[in-house]
């Protein structure tokens, strides 16, 4: 790994899974028996680097193959565990750990409400298992911090609590019934259990079925976080490998972002009360824990769907693959009103995988534009941006209604206010909700998670031509 | 007739807005809305001499500056 790509090695190893899936699948050469080959190509020589020996590390390697061409048709998540690849972490909730001094002020045991804290003749704490409840508030209350809890690093990823132990295989399990598809499992995950499926073979199909984008072409709608994210070429870069890897065009998903700007502003304005309809985790999830509130959830199509859609009416047989740093993606083109406008969802992560199966020096590339959307539009992939923009919104169209909005950046923030207006206790009349902590930029599927792209975001967007969202929007009508 | 004005990138960058905004304003004047069909592409694959606008199929290299005269002879002339 010469150039910095990826924030770990669990990435780095989907990606090589990836990369040598897609070689295969662009020689139509992708049958069972070249598991192995592919296998033997990602876990090299006789030593293993991973697990207990090569043989388990081949046999994790096969199912993330199986994952990285669609995974399990009959599961409709498109988030899964890989039952063999989860290292069934110790999942001892609450425990003292080795720096409990002994202390006499035993703040624990005061803290404890369930009485569950008594002391061994060191005077160090002990945890009554059969009545803790892992509240967490003696770990809150020790001046040490000597007692940890000892969640699996799924579970704590999960702010939703959709996994938990299989009691049979003491492997993570998924309840669909929670799942939001966010991700935040399989970025989590140190040993890579939890996997995302992919299309990419799909994709690269129809890029070879066009025929170079004779028989139909092939659109590429990136999302605005793509900028913070390749940091070792330009934007314009990527976009020429995207160009190079058979897309007809590469359009922005913001200049969609601006045209859903406009409509949510609007709808605001006529009902008073609104959730935002962009980050497709936050949506499953007011389905699946807040179903009074549905109908509050903004009536417009994704800033995805929404550029999707126009595509799909200038050009009918249009094949459209959107790539951005989203799993929960993957989730809302199942939806009924998503199923038609886009074909298929790619990862950054993939779209690495995908450009470096062609081998395309991405860095030696000539720069080609990429200038759809206004900056407004671009600003969606951090947390506050849609409010910032809808407040821009507001303002163009004259709208008589006055933006109150709560920010939610990440499920935990969501839930709070999600529970507040649930109970009829409005103090705001937008929220704007983001699964991912940071908003897009925090995505699962991203290359990078870093401090920075926010500001990158932002920068980002100061350079869109357009420098308001009615001039954006005003080419398509 | 079928006018088609590349919005993609390449040729948002070279004015298709102020394009699209001009063609707009003189099919309306011209009263030509019902013969004049106006719509968008994303690249007609003729990045280097954007903006690109079909006329019929036909490619054409507008810009702002020339969209006037381009409107007259291409368009209202041969509707």
């Amino acid at each position: 790994m010469k150039t910095r790509k990826f924030d770990t090695q669990v990435q780095y190893l989907k990606y090589k899974v990836l990369r040598e899936v897609a070689r295969h699948a662009w020689d139509d050469n992708l049958v069972f028996e070249h598991f192995n080959d592919i296998a033997k190509t990602v876990v090299k020589g006789k030593e293993p680097t991973m697990r207990c020996c090569i043989y388990k590390e081949r046999a994790i390697v096969s199912e993330r193959i199986k994952l990285a061409c669609g995974g399990d048709k009959s599961n409709p998540n498109v988030i899964e565990v890989i039952d063999i690849a989860c290292d069934e972490c110790p999942l001892g909730g609450y425990k003292v750990t080795e720096s409990c001094r002994g202390c006499i002020a035993h703040r624990c045991e005061d803290a404890c409400k369930v009485g569950a804290i008594s002391f061994d003749k060191n005077q160090k704490a002990v945890i009554d298992k059969d009545k803790c409840v892992n509240c967490g508030k003696c770990a809150a209350a020790c001046p040490y911090s000597a007692i940890q809890d000892f969640k699996r690093p799924c579970e704590r990823s999960c702010k939703v609590g959709a996994i938990s132990m299989d009691k049979e295989t003491y492997a993570a399990s998924i309840d669909n019934d929670k799942c939001i598809s966010c991700g935040a499992c399989v970025y989590m995950c140190p040993f890579g259990a939890c996997m995302d499926k992919s299309s990419i073979t799909d994709v690269i199909k129809i890029l070879k079925e066009s025929d170079g984008n004779k028989n139909y072409k092939v659109y590429a709608v990136t999302a605005p976080a793509i900028n913070a994210q390749f940091t070792y070429a330009k934007t314009g870069q990527v976009v020429a490998a995207i160009k190079k890897l058979g897309f007809h065009s590469v359009v922005e998903a913001a200049l969609g972002a601006d045209m859903v700007a406009l409509e949510e502003s609007a709808e605001l304005a006529e009902k008073g009360f609104l959730t935002t309809s962009c980050c497709p985790a936050f949506v499953e999830y007011i389905h699946k824990f807040y179903p009074t509130l549905v109908p509050n959830i903004s009536h417009n199509l994704s800033p995805m769907a929404k550029i999707s859609q126009y595509i799909k009416t200038i050009d009918p047989t249009s094949k459209i693959v959107f790539i951005g740093p989203c799993t929960a993606k993957k989730m809302e083109i199942k939806r009924d009103e998503v199923k038609d406008l886009v074909d298929y969802v790619l990862t950054f992560e993939e779209l690495q995988a995908l450009i470096d199966s062609r081998d395309i020096p991405i860095a030696e590339l000539e720069e080609e534009a990429l200038d759809n959307a206004s900056y407004f539009g671009r600003i969606f992939a951090r947390s506050g941006g849609v409010t910032d923009a809808v407040k821009q919104a507001v303002k163009e169209q004259n709208l008589d209604i006055e933006l109150n909005p709560a920010v939610c950046n990440g499920i935990e923030e969501c839930k709070k206010a999600l529970l507040l207006a649930s109970k009829g206790i409005r103090k705001n009349n937008f929220i704007e909700g983001m699964a991912c902590v940071g908003g897009c930029i925090g995505g699962a599927g991203n290359l990078t998670h870093e401090e920075k792209d926010a500001k990158q975001v932002d920068k980002y967007a100061e350079q869109a031509l357009e420098k308001t969202i009615s001039d954006a929007v005003s080419m398509l009508k | 007739m079928k006018v088609t004005i590349c919005i993609g990138s390449s040729c948002h960058l070279k004015g298709s807005r102020q394009v699209v905004e001009a063609l707009q304003n003189h099919v309306r004047e011209a009263n030509l809305q019902d013969k004049v069909e106006l719509g968008g592409a994303f690249c007609i694959g003729n990045c280097q001499n954007g903006v690109s606008v079909t006329v019929d199929g036909v490619v054409h290299s507008v810009n702002p500056d020339n969209v006037d005269s381009f409107f007259e002879n291409e368009i209202k002339s041969k509707v």
